[in-house]
């Protein structure tokens, strides 16, 4: 028996059972090994799901050498889900704590929801980073490690008093003690480089050792290396060389008995690739101007983690996307403005710092009734925070972070592909209601990736700008703020248009007119005016997951949390729990049918990465007794801590009825 | 026919003559009476048929102050924004719409305090705005406090002590953000300020125009020195571009370069007359109108250029960004969406 069977078993124990393909089936079954099957001399076990970590140094490249693993599982046919990690400095210093970098993927062969909550892998490529990450390690776990790394000075660094590797406190686990240094300069000795530069291929011998553990596909890598190489063929040929050298090194030493095989999921039929959040966002907000037939103009001021978006967008000027790199959050936010003043599909990218410095052009923006695209990649608060890591603390923000009553529509993606459809959602809203709208992603969808089901252009919802083109008035006048009366929208009326001249501006406006007016009655039919159109929107009922029908308790979620609810959802029925799952992507308005929903069950648990601001505006709206459960750590829930909190809420239900 | 406006080559023109009734809108005008503003308003109105271009193509987009009310006055399209704020979203207007002529008004407090940010990173990118930058040097819209361009010492409500911070020039500022147009005039002058305007709108990019203004409520008279037929030809130093830079009765008074480069102001005579600085807007180094910028000086106001001060040719913001998008579609063609959203490494589910 090998340590990995050993290891899966321990693993169920602490992680969600996710994916097991139904509710009914066990959830402590062990990830079965079929075979053995021999590849040449070595037996081939068969898992139906692993998770992996990656853990370096900032500087070793672990983040590249995660998302290649990635693009080999995805291509292989895997179902995945992915969490980076890093440090917010570029930098940290080197073998810090501090300074370590990781990179976890969970694989599968049937549909999972989350990057696992343990893993049976990790990689360490240095004392630091098997500190920092074996307290996530389940007993059994497999552990490779850079013994070349395990220095005295490095060891002492971050305060082990004697070698992890000798002293047996890693006797739980099955540790694989490889000089990736060392065998790096080995296969390197010809490569023409210098030491240093040969020794940086050192995470390309770990990925081609891992490739050769879980037969992934080698061919991505090598043509990846290639293309970003391109200029630099000898750094190229280094890397594929050190990436074969640790593939043959699998193949050959004694050290590796096993290798492991984790056959294709079953997804749904259609042509599929990997993606991430900020990928998936850009390529929905790239989809809602060619739907709309509005070019796209993005104004934006660097901000992890959102500036991949800005980068994306740079890349697709054939697709008359202009982006604009504004000297502040102020700035790119008023370019969007007033871009979308001239007909654009206006886009301002940040995180919470950059939205409470661009609030005031948000009230502009609900005052003037114009389009807009307020995305907002949550990451860690108050202030600068926890820059690379999650939270979904600005969902109140985003409510209500203006003066005076500004109500604007906010939408949620739940996983990264999702963040396509979020996209295409809130420019829906944006353009149909003329009103800036929020799109609440966060950290964790931004990098994270998983597959996803490549949509067919002409099955994407069309958006419809429906300018104004002449006068709306009988006496052939023009007036700017004359509603719709189906959805309270004014006329979008953009410079160029002739006959619609007009002047607009964020002192309250007489009702149609639009001209100034400080008439009591006026404001106050104006602001409820403007309430009341975002009250109006149209929102997609949620949707009840509640197989039986039995359930009392209901978990209700929003956001990224879906994963790990999802799962831990998942783990309770399998052992035979009963417990609804709702998850909100309409924030504001809340779906038409929520409060009955809310009502229909006996107790409501709202899992949040804040203090329970979901809760709140429950609780405040629907008069129910929501109950928070939070965690405001930088990273995901896990499912196993999750089903631990619904059972709790099972039981104490069942304790209530017993008194 | 080649363009008499460059900047507005791609702004839609009209076909019948068009006249200052045409760019007044029906409301009232609400500025104290004897504002400044009224006599800008109506030096501007009379100035826009002469760029020929359609009204639904020209936008006025301000922020806050008293000045910031302007659009509302403009038959044309506009935005009355927030604090600041206006050359930023007039930069997101410009940059995504060529054929629009869009036109900036803002205040000392507006342009300089608060949104001084937005105005430099105009300046220096080049966006194709005109910029009024209506001087009063005092709060009017909050009712009297001191400005980022009133004189030390200022006694407001808000300083009844004197004021304590040193005041911007806002050309120097300008000539420093890397502006490639920068001139001076006054409210009163009607000519002067449509020779002005006529310049800016000529120039291909940003222009930044500072408009000597008087707010008569809080700070009465203060560009009287300028305007005074007693004072004035003293006071007044008029640019012309190419031309030798002489002022004050007679033309009896000119501008030296010293020898340690240092701008200075004498007397013409016989024997200096042919060392008398001439005016080059075009030069290339900004030295010279940086310098000319610091002339005047700041108690009295004496010795104060008006006119352009500096006219240069650099590429122009949003022609940049038109043309990226231009080669991006001839390298790559125009963007297919089915392609990019499948990407190159895709994988197939039966």
């Amino acid at each position: 028996m090998t340590s990995q069977v050993d290891q899966s078993e321990a693993v169920d124990g602490s992680d969600g059972d996710e994916g097991r393909s139904g509710p009914g089936e066990g959830r402590s079954g062990p990830a079965v090994p079929v075979g053995p099957q021999h590849r040449g001399a070595k037996p081939i076990r068969r898992l139906d799901r692993v998770i992996i970590r990656f853990a370096g140094d900032s500087g070793d490249g672990m983040q590249l050498t995660g998302d290649r693993f990635t693009s080999e599982t995805a291509s292989f046919g895997n179902d995945l889900s992915t969490l980076p990690n890093f440090p917010a400095e570029i930098r940290a210093p080197a073998g810090t704590l501090p300074g370590v970098s990781s990179f976890q993927l969970h694989f599968a062969d049937h549909d999972i929801l989350t990057p696992g909550d343990a893993p049976n892998v990790l990689v360490a490529m240095n004392p630091a980073a098997l500190k920092a990450n074996l307290p996530d390690l389940p007993r059994g776990a497999e552990i490779i490690v850079n013994t070349d790394e395990f220095t005295k000075r490095a060891l002492a660094k971050v305060g082990y008093g004697a070698d992890p590797l000798e002293d047996g406190s890693l006797e739980a686990y099955h540790l694989h003690k490889v000089p990736l240094t060392t065998l790096t300069l080995e296969a390197l000795k010809e490569s023409g480089l210098a030491r240093k530069d040969a020794e940086r291929a050192k995470n390309m011998f770990a990925l081609g050792l891992l490739s050769w553990m879980y037969h992934r596909p080698t061919h991505g890598t090598e043509s990846f290396l290639r293309t970003k190489f391109a200029k630099k063929p000898l750094i190229a040929e280094a890397n594929v060389s050190a990436f074969r050298a640790g593939w043959n090194f699998g193949e050959t030493t004694e050290s590796f008995a096993v290798s492991y095989e984790v056959p294709p999921a079953k997804l749904p039929p259609g042509r599929y690739r990997n993606i991430s959040g900020n990928l998936a966002l850009s390529y929905g907000l790239i989809a809602a101007a060619r739907r709309s037939g509005l070019p796209l103009y993005l104004g934006s001021y660097p901000i992890t983690p959102a500036s991949d978006i800005l980068h994306e967008l740079s890349r697709h000027k054939n697709f008359g996307v202009r982006t604009f790199q504004a000297e502040d959050e102020i700035a790119g936010i008023g370019a969007a403005l007033g871009a979308a003043f001239g007909g654009a599909l206006g886009v301002t990218t940040t995180s919470g710092p950059g939205v409470a410095l661009k609030s005031e052009t948000i009230g502009l923006a609900v005052s003037l009734e114009l389009p807009l695209l307020v995305v907002d990649i949550q990451r860690g608060g108050p202030s600068t925070g926890l820059p690379t890591k999650t939270e979904q603390a600005d969902l109140l923000q985003a409510m209500f972070g203006r003066n005076g009553e500004a109500p604007v529509p906010i939408v949620a993606p739940a996983t990264p592909a999702e963040c396509f459809d979020a996209a295409l959602e809130a420019a829906r809203i944006a353009v149909t209601y003329r009103t800036p709208v929020f799109l609440l992603s966060d950290g964790y969808l931004a990098n994270g990736s998983e597959p996803w089901r490549i949509p067919a252009v002409d099955e994407l919802p069309a958006i419809e700008p429906d300018f104004a083109t002449g006068p709306n008035r009988e006496d052939g006048a023009f007036w700017p703020y004359l509603r719709d009366p189906q959805t309270l929208a004014r006329p979008w009326a953009v410079p160029g248009t002739p006959g619609l001249e007009h002047r607009i501006g964020g002192i309250e406006k007489q009702d149609g007119t639009g001209n100034i007016s400080y008439d009591p009655a006026n404001h106050d039919f104006m602001v409820r005016t403007r309430q009341a159109k975002v009250d109006g929107i149209e929102v997609p009922d949620v949707v009840v997951d509640d197989p039986s029908g039995e359930a009392r308790v209901l978990v209700l979620g929003w956001g990224s949390t879906y994963g790990p609810i999802t799962a831990a959802v998942r783990r309770v029925r399998a052992d035979g729990g009963e417990i609804a799952q709702v998850h909100l992507r309409n924030l504001n308005p809340f779906p038409a049918n929520l409060g009955t929903v809310l009502r229909s069950y006996d107790k409501v648990i709202v899992p949040e990465m804040n203090l329970g601001q979901l809760a709140l505006l429950l609780r405040a709206k629907y008069l129910v007794d929501a109950q928070s459960y939070n965690q405001v750590r930088g990273l995901p829930f896990k499912a196993a801590q999750l089903a631990d909190v619904l059972w709790a809420a099972i039981g104490n239900l069942d304790e209530e009825d017993n008194r | 026919m080649s363009e008499k406006f460059p900047s507005l080559k791609l702004v839609p023109k009209v076909e019948a003559p068009q006249s200052a009734k045409d760019f007044k809108t029906d409301q009232e005008v609400r500025w104290c009476p004897g504002c400044g503003d009224y006599a800008i308003l109506a030096a501007v109105q009379a100035f826009m048929p002469e760029l020929g271009i359609r009204r639904e193509n020209t936008v006025f987009v301000s922020g806050i102050g008293c000045s910031s009310r302007f659009p509302y006055y403009m038959n044309t399209y506009g935005v009355h924004s927030i604090h600041g704020r206006a050359p930023a979203i007039a930069t997101g207007l410009a940059s995504a719409r060529r054929d629009l002529s869009v036109w900036v008004v803002t205040g000392d407090g507006d342009a300089l305090s608060i949104g001084g940010n937005h105005l430099i990173h105009a300046l220096r990118r080049n966006v194709n705005l005109k910029i009024l930058l209506f001087n009063n040097r005092i709060y009017g819209l909050t009712k009297g406090q001191y400005s980022p361009t009133s004189e030390v010492g200022k006694i407001t409500k808000s300083t009844p002590m004197g004021s304590l911070d040193a005041p911007f020039n806002p050309l120097s500022l300008a000539i420093g953000a890397e502006a490639t147009f920068v001139a001076r005039t006054i409210d009163s002058d009607r000519q002067h300020l449509q020779s002005v305007l006529r310049a800016a709108a000529e120039h291909e990019g940003t222009a930044l125009v500072e408009i000597y203004q008087n707010c008569n409520i809080f700070n009465d008279g203060a560009f009287e020195v300028l305007k005074e037929p007693g004072t004035r030809d003293e006071a007044l130093i008029r640019l012309e571009h190419g031309q030798p830079i002489r002022f004050g009765a007679d033309r009896a008074r000119g501008v030296f370069r010293g020898a340690d480069g240092e701008l200075t102001v004498g007397a013409v005579t016989a024997e200096n007359e042919s060392a008398v600085l001439v005016h080059d807007a075009h030069a290339a180094g900004p030295a010279t109108a940086f310098a000319l910028s610091r002339i005047a000086d700041a108690d009295t106001l004496h010795h104060t250029p008006i006119g352009v001060l500096r006219e240069v040719r650099r590429p122009v913001y949003d022609e940049l960004m038109a043309e990226q998008l231009d080669t991006a579609t001839a390298e790559r063609g125009p963007g297919d969406l089915a392609t990019l959203l499948a990407g190159a490494d895709t994988w197939t589910v039966d």
